[in-house]
């Protein structure tokens, strides 16, 4: 019997990314912002974006398959696909999406990407205002729990009352972000250096354990990356960065309205992360790059601990600055700032991170490099995480 | 004008189109708090769905319940997302589980100091808290402390 697995069976072999901008400072469109990504993805592996026949994303994308595709000139799409859900819960499905197109013979050049120019559309975090709430949103909006951190910050806060852990775990993860941002000349939070005591007088978001620097930024950008075979990976420029499994999905009805979801204090990974590490074929202890979407820093702590790379019992003593830190922490975490001090590119900027790990150029370069883990979108539903490795993984 | 936890400007609620809260948002005008009680295997559900997760039957009652429960958890936002609370600072939101049915939760505001100290586990009651002047009208479901 054939063994239904993505393992190993596809690769990224381009990456590309506009420079990224604060909320509402892209002097070009979204669409425009998704093109350039996609050119700049299709230079980094040497190919003409008239190679590709496919496209993916996620997180409710604006910028159509069939747009980019007819404004590219491609002149056969066989493969669209957007991953349901908000925000970055798709980010590691939809490369999952891209790797099951190719492996079954669906298309051969697969980009997934993302745009946003938040300038051009509406803010996450503002309420649009309307005046009328319905459906779970009228459960919420009138006591007034409207924004995506309104919505999490009880999960945390359950999760943290659970199991004893304090607001230092969450600071170590913000410092960790912004140290990592300071050598990358794309993240927008270069020259914005944060220590302890500026963490701990920033003000509250939401009380307790969501100050300014817990939540992600907001951005204008857009990042695109290639998913071919493994056999053409081969024969490209880069060494290729093998996708080893890909898992998406949520915990038992963890969209249960008004916050009845039996896993409630949880990132929504419970289920889904063995799932992953059997089609890998590796283990936690492997991941030697690990990359988490920073919604709110919560959430990356419930998906560390959901991923089996920190146990509860151990997280304040193990998540301190120190350890997740390139090159030498024994965890390094976001190391080229992610969602909190590179970009909230919707976690595509975390994805792009570990192929310049796994190829050994990264800015903030780790010496255990042959496997990485990305978890996408914790607390929203579906999620999505990937591995990927090297030649050696395989 | 009826005394409110949070400023007026928020959102009102709204049944929706598909009408499937309905029973609720009109039990509230009468001070009635009630949830879904599946006719097939007896189970309490909350929020409101038009299909019982447990034995899928889809003849779903509403059951008046008792307010009381448990701090399940909470969050005290500070920052306005909306401009109804632009300058209002902080105010307090509860998740109360509800034992007696289920353990379904509800979600409000904890009604007093907005900076008093919230202990998860804490016994609540409901009470609501009528906004005539909406169009229409509407009832919202707050809680207090309850001293056990």
């Amino acid at each position: 019997m054939i063994d239904r697995t993505l393992r190993g069976q596809t690769a990224i072999i381009g990456i590309g990314e506009t420079v990224y901008y604060k909320h509402g400072q892209s002097p070009d469109s979204e669409f425009k912002l998704a093109l350039k990504a996609v050119i700049s993805a299709c230079q980094d592996a040497g190919i003409s974006p008239h190679e590709i026949d496919g496209f993916a994303s996620y997180g409710n994308e604006r910028s159509e398959a069939g747009r980019l595709a007819s404004a590219l000139g491609i002149k056969e799409l066989r493969f669209s696909n957007m991953f349901w859900g908000g925000g970055g819960g798709g980010v590691c499905g939809a490369i999952g999406n891209a790797a099951a197109a190719v492996a079954t013979g669906q298309a051969d050049c697969v980009v997934v990407f993302r745009s946003l120019a938040q300038g051009q559309y509406q803010r996450y975090g503002r309420s649009a205002g309307a005046s009328v709430a319905a459906g779970d949103d009228a459960f919420m909006f009138p006591y007034g729990v409207i924004s995506p951190a309104q919505r999490f910050a009880m999960k945390v806060i359950r999760f943290m009352h659970d199991h004893g852990i304090t607001e230092h775990a969450l600071r170590a993860i913000s410092l960790a972000c912004y140290h990592h941002a300071q050598n990358n000349p794309n993240a927008v939070m270069q020259g914005h250096l944060l220590d302890e005591g500026k963490y701990d007088q920033s003000r509250w978001i939401i009380e307790p354990f969501f100050r300014l620097y817990d939540c992600c930024q907001e951005n204008d950008g857009a990042a695109a990356l290639l998913v071919v075979s493994a056999d053409r990976a081969r024969d490209l420029r880069h060494k290729p960065v093998y996708i080893m499994a890909a898992a998406q999905g949520c915990d038992e009805r963890s969209a249960a309205p008004v916050h009845n979801m039996p896993h409630y204090a949880s990132s929504h990974f419970a289920q889904l992360a063995p799932r992953l590490y059997r089609m890998a074929k590796l283990l936690p202890e492997d991941m030697g790059i690990v990359q988490c979407y920073e919604n709110f820093t919560g959430g990356v702590l419930m998906s560390l601990v959901e991923h089996g790379l920190v146990k509860p019992a151990e997280a304040n003593e193990v998540l301190v600055k120190e350890n997740l830190i390139a090159p030498n922490g024994t965890m390094p975490l976001n190391t080229s700032g992610g969602n909190l001090a590179e970009c909230y590119m919707h976690g595509l900027e975390l994805v792009h991170e570990a192929v310049r790990q796994i190829r050994g150029v990264a800015i903030n370069q780790v010496t255990r490099n042959d496997a990485a883990i990305i978890m996408g979108g914790p607390m929203v539903t579906p999620v999505s995480s990937l591995i990927l490795g090297s030649e050696l993984t395989l | 004008m009826s005394e409110t936890y949070l400023p007026k400007g928020l959102p009102r609620p709204s049944a929706g189109p598909d009408g499937l809260a309905e029973p609720y948002w009109r039990a509230t005008r009468e001070s009635k708090l009630v949830i879904q009680k599946c006719t097939g295997c007896g189970a309490w559900q909350w929020g409101p769905e038009w299909v019982c997760h447990q034995c899928h039957c889809m003849e779903i009652d509403w059951i008046e319940i008792e307010g009381k429960g448990l701090i399940y958890s909470y969050e005290r936002p500070h920052h306005p997302v909306h401009h109804a609370l632009t300058g209002h600072g902080a105010y307090l939101v509860v998740l109360v589980e509800l034992p007696a049915y289920g353990n379904v939760r509800m979600l409000g505001n904890l009604l007093g100091d907005p900076h008093q100290e919230v202990v998860i586990g804490s016994a609540v009651q409901a009470v609501f808290e009528p906004h005539d002047e909406g169009d229409p009208a509407y009832t919202l479901v707050q809680w207090r402390i309850r001293s056990t």
